[in-house]
């Protein structure tokens, strides 16, 4: 290769990258370099992402619960059975599913069906077999029989799970107005049903937990009786036992209100979250904030024909397994209701977002959350623009005094390598955050390390009594090796990095590894080439100012 | 210039006692570590809750500190930052739930004490959304005529001069007046409809005691990862105990700068772990580069004992092992100083492990190798077996002669 070809190569390769920096650059097509200072501006701002610990915002890890997914899905199995076992006219004396409490024993969920018949076997299995294939039977005991999920239907169940939850909170998300969100899988799904969210410049991290971690699960039933003080008084007036598809509700406790209330509620809801078609803000007669709701056509019906059937009754508003409100039926009620008790405009309009953006199918926790206020990740990123460019004004210095007129070549070489991982990292739409920085300051100071390699090199060559070409040759030469093995190990360290690192250790590894591929290239190939150029200009080269 | 030319220092002469020196260290800090029950993790893998908050002056941290005690169920610390008026406040507590409580009870806290808002919202601490819609009708009422649009970017602009011009905290609302669209109609309306706290919440974190463990876990497994990838690469290209001592020398590196965030009671956290990372790829260069001129002379066919060998390589490389490390402490020194708070940790690790680096590419890697080829010698000497013992993968390197040397 000749120097001319080299040059072209180099220019080639610097105009390409100057280009990923400074274009228009969006979704992998190219819109144009910028045409003004602001264009300019818009596009830096666009091509170098910065993380959320560079810009602000916040980034958060929950898990689903999928166990109350599991346990509900067991829970309306068993009213669906209970219900055919009536029909088929297969008596037993119990059935009762267990309690998973965490999510590593969502997978042992199963119901128990005590007292079956002998005779009746049988039935029982065919029953099950033909309606319930999700579902295997195992006999304990000649009388007792144990349902457990297939091991298919739980992994599915549990996907499903996890992807609503997904779905239901990027709906969430959306309706909030947020910029830019990611709501993702995070980790082994299979194992962990984890997501990660991550909000860039999120203002106000508390309320949006709030809003992503309410249910929403909605219910309005008719109320049997209430309220009662406590559990044990509804139970005492009803002779010990609650009646037939019945369950008690507490009431939501309003700030400064005291002791409990307790209604007894028809277990099987008139309407549910999923029949609302609308919900958003409202007052009521008094000026108080409440979220009104209107129901779709069918639900509107259904709900018609409930209000009309139970006039002078009482219906009880359920939100999350708490009673709202319970207010007596006074008329038909087509297809409207309202949800009274909010504290204010921005809780009455929340309830409506979710309300609106469905129920979550489990709860959620919060296993970690990070939230970064804009004027740190401004400071930082000033501070680490401050002590770079110093950082940098120093090395160039002692590069120029040790080497003179070759440590020119090192800081060209070395400026260069930063545009090129600059470039890289625009065209690979990676994301800046400071572990990056950190794999990027190594990479840097691993260029300054090469140079020097070789500039040793050929001083010793000179030394040596060696020609000046020769010298620059067999510095070259001999530096490459060491250079090679030191940038390989590196690299294999990063790969492992890379594959068994977390988020920030990750970011570490790949910039860390561009930064030394953009080495290469310029410490060696650049730096020789421009050395190549300063020694051709003299016909009898006898100094060299190194 | 040149600072070290031909030069000829006996680095191996005195590897007794500075292997010595090492293991002290290496001891030091194992004691330290055992003393203080192991290192001092960061909120990020320890699990708990860590609000950072800047203060417009002094901090009140006794009361802040004896406030929130009375609050909250758990061991608060509450840490000053040297030279800014930052406080770090944080508790541990067992689940995630309790963690969220906590965070709110400091930051109301906060408010109740210091902010003195009389419930309007506060400035330094608001959102944009909040902003805007807050800001909406008082600003119509005096007859400042705003589109929405208009009304975002204004509070935009406001926010973006508070964070970057401010660090986040405002003392007066006239400081806004250089802001575009900020008229002295928008200030007055400023000054009715919010207050001013004398604080800035910068940073929220909340990790789960699960996730903490589970990070610790992953970063030090891909850390063993990496050095073990390193260790197979340079057995293939130099030798087996190359390998060996370039990882233990690396160990060492890492342990004694590990020992010092113990001694000095710093946080290791998951930008501290970076910087360890940083360390042990700039360690790993600096012994590949003796390493690479000890081969090279084995080629030559250096005549002496392969600790005057390995002598004379560490000197062929002393000039660039400065000229590498010395740059490079200066911009850790600046990163010190210059990079603020969250750099702070980075710098210091940075610093330390590049000092320790450099000395043990010299003093434990190379003496490992050295003292390895004299047990060597000294084993097959006394089974008196003309067994060839590998020094390198060069095969003609003279071991006669450097057997000889060595006793």
């Amino acid at each position: 290769m000749n120097r001319a070809t080299k040059a072209t190569i180099i220019f080639g390769v610097i105009l390409i990258s100057i280009y990923g920096v400074l274009a228009w650059w969006r979704e992998g097509r190219f819109l144009g370099l910028p045409k003004n200072r602001a264009q300019l501006a818009e596009n830096l701002r666009e091509n170098i992402r910065l993380g959320l610990d560079l810009r602000g915002g916040t980034h958060m890890i929950l898990q689903v619960r999928v166990h109350e997914a599991l346990r509900s899905e067991a829970d309306t199995v068993m009213e669906r059975l209970k219900e055919e076992l009536r029909k088929a006219r297969i008596d037993y004396a119990a059935m009762d599913r267990n309690e998973p409490a965490r999510v590593e024993e969502a997978d042992l969920i199963h119901i128990m069906i005590k007292g079956v018949p002998a005779a009746r076997a049988g039935d029982l299995r065919g029953l099950i077999n033909e309606r319930f294939g999700a579902w295997v039977l195992t006999a304990v005991s000649p009388t007792e029989y144990r349902l457990n999920l297939r091991p298919t239907e739980l992994i599915a169940l549990k996907k499903e799970t996890v992807e609503r939850t997904i779905r239901t909170l990027e709906r969430r998300i959306n309706s909030l107005g947020l910029t830019e969100p990611v709501i993702q899988a995070h980790g082994p799904t299979e194992k962990s049903f984890q997501i990660l969210v991550q909000l860039p410049g999120v203002d106000d991290p508390a309320r949006v937990k709030q809003i992503m971690g309410t249910a929403a699960v909605l219910e309005l039933s008719e109320v049997k009786d209430g309220p009662f003080a406590s559990p044990e008084q509804a139970r005492a007036k009803h002779g010990g036992v609650l009646p037939l598809n019945t369950r008690l509700v507490p009431e939501m406790r309003r700030p400064g209100e005291s002791g409990e209330a307790w209604y007894l509620v028809v277990r099987t809801p008139v309407i549910t979250g999923r029949d609302l078609r609308n919900a958003r803000p409202g007052r009521d007669e008094f000026q108080k904030w409440e979220t009104d709701f209107t129901l779709g056509r069918d639900g509107a019906r259904r709900f018609a024909r409930f209000t009309e059937a139970n006039v002078g009754n009482r219906l009880a508003i359920i939100l999350d397994g708490q009673v709202r409100s319970a207010p007596t039926i006074q008329s038909r009620i087509e297809d409207s209701g309202r949800i009274t008790g909010a504290a204010n405009q921005q809780d009455a309009s929340d309830l409506a977002l979710v309300l609106q953006s469905g129920s979550l199918p489990a709860g959620i926790d919060y296993l970690e959350e990070r939230t970064v206020g804009p004027s740190l990740g401004a400071d930082s990123i000033r501070q680490g623009v401050i002590s770079g460019v110093v950082g940098l004004v120093l090395v160039i210095t002692v590069m120029l005094v040790y080497y003179r007129k070759s440590g020119l070549n090192a800081v060209i070489a070395l400026l260069l390598n930063g545009v090129l991982t600059l470039a890289a990292l625009c065209y690979f739409e990676a994301i800046w955050t400071l572990p990056g920085i950190a794999g990027f300051i190594l990479s840097l100071g691993m260029a300054v390390d090469s140079n020097v390699l070789i500039f040793e090199r050929i001083r010793e060559e000179l030394r040596s009594g060696k020609g000046v070409v020769a010298a620059v040759e067999a510095g070259f030469d001999r530096a490459f090796i060491t250079i090679i093995d030191t940038h390989v190990t590196t690299v294999v360290s990063s790969a492992f990095l890379f594959i068994f690192g977390t988020g920030p250790v990750k970011g570490f590894a790949v910039t860390l590894v561009i930064g030394l591929i953009a080495n290469l290239f310029t410490a060696v190939f650049v730096s020789r080439t421009m050395f190549d150029f300063a020694l051709a200009r003299q016909a009898q080269v006898r100094t060299l100012s190194i | 210039m040149e600072l070290f030319r031909e030069t000829n220092i006996d680095f191996l002469g005195k590897r007794r006692f500075t292997l010595g020196l090492s293991v002290l260290l290496v001891l030091a800090t194992i004691a330290s570590l055992i003393i203080k029950r192991g290192p001092k993790w960061g909120i990020d893998f320890r699990g708990g809750a860590v609000v950072y908050v800047k203060f417009r002056e002094k901090p009140p941290v006794q009361t802040i500190r004896t406030t929130l005690e009375s609050r909250i169920p758990g061991e608060i610390t509450v840490q000053e930052l040297p030279q800014s008026q930052e406080l770090i406040i944080g508790t541990e507590l067992k689940d995630e739930r309790s963690l969220d409580e906590a965070r709110g009870i400091i930051t109301q806290t906060l408010q109740e004490r210091l902010g003195r808002t009389g419930g309007k919202p506060d400035f330094n601490n608001v959102g944009q959304q909040v902003l805007v819609d807050h800001l909406r009708e008082p600003l119509q009422r005096a007859s400042v005529a705003l589109s929405e649009q208009d009304l975002r970017d204004l509070v935009a602009h406001m926010l973006a001069f508070r964070d970057r011009e401010r660090s986040g905290i405002l003392n007066n609302f006239k400081e806004l007046s250089g802001v575009p669209g900020v008229t002295p109609a928008v200030i007055s309306t400023l000054e009715q409809e919010l207050a001013l706290a004398p604080f800035n919440i910068r940073q929220v974190e909340i990790v789960g005691p699960k996730v903490g463990a589970d990070l610790r876990e992953k970063a030090l497994l891909a850390t063993l990862y990496a050095l073990g990838g390193m260790l197979v690469y340079i057995a293939f290209r130099f030798e087996l105990i190359a390998g060996v001592a370039a990882v233990v020398a690396i160990i060492h590196d890492t342990i004694i700068t590990i020992g010092f965030f113990s001694f000095l009671d710093r946080e290791i956290t998951l930008t501290v772990i970076a910087a360890l990372l940083t360390l042990i790829g700039y360690s790993m260069n600096d012994k590949i580069v003796v390493f690479d001129r000890v081969r090279e002379n084995l080629k030559n066919r250096f005549r002496g004992s392969l600790k005057a060998l390995v002598n004379r390589s560490i000197n062929q490389t002393l000039s660039r092992t400065m000229l590498t490390a010395g740059p490079t402490l200066l911009c850790t020194i600046a990163l010190y100083y210059l990079g603020g708070p969250v750099l702070n940790g980075i710098a210091f690790a940075l610093f330390i492990g590049i000092v320790v680096g450099t000395y043990s590419s010299i003093f434990v890697a190379s003496a490992i190798l050295v003292a390895w080829q004299e047990y060597l010698e000294r084993r097959k000497k006394a089974r008196g077996s003309a067994v060839a013992v590998p020094v390198s993968n060069v095969r003609e390197a003279p071991r006669k002669r450097s057997a000889k040397a060595v006793k």
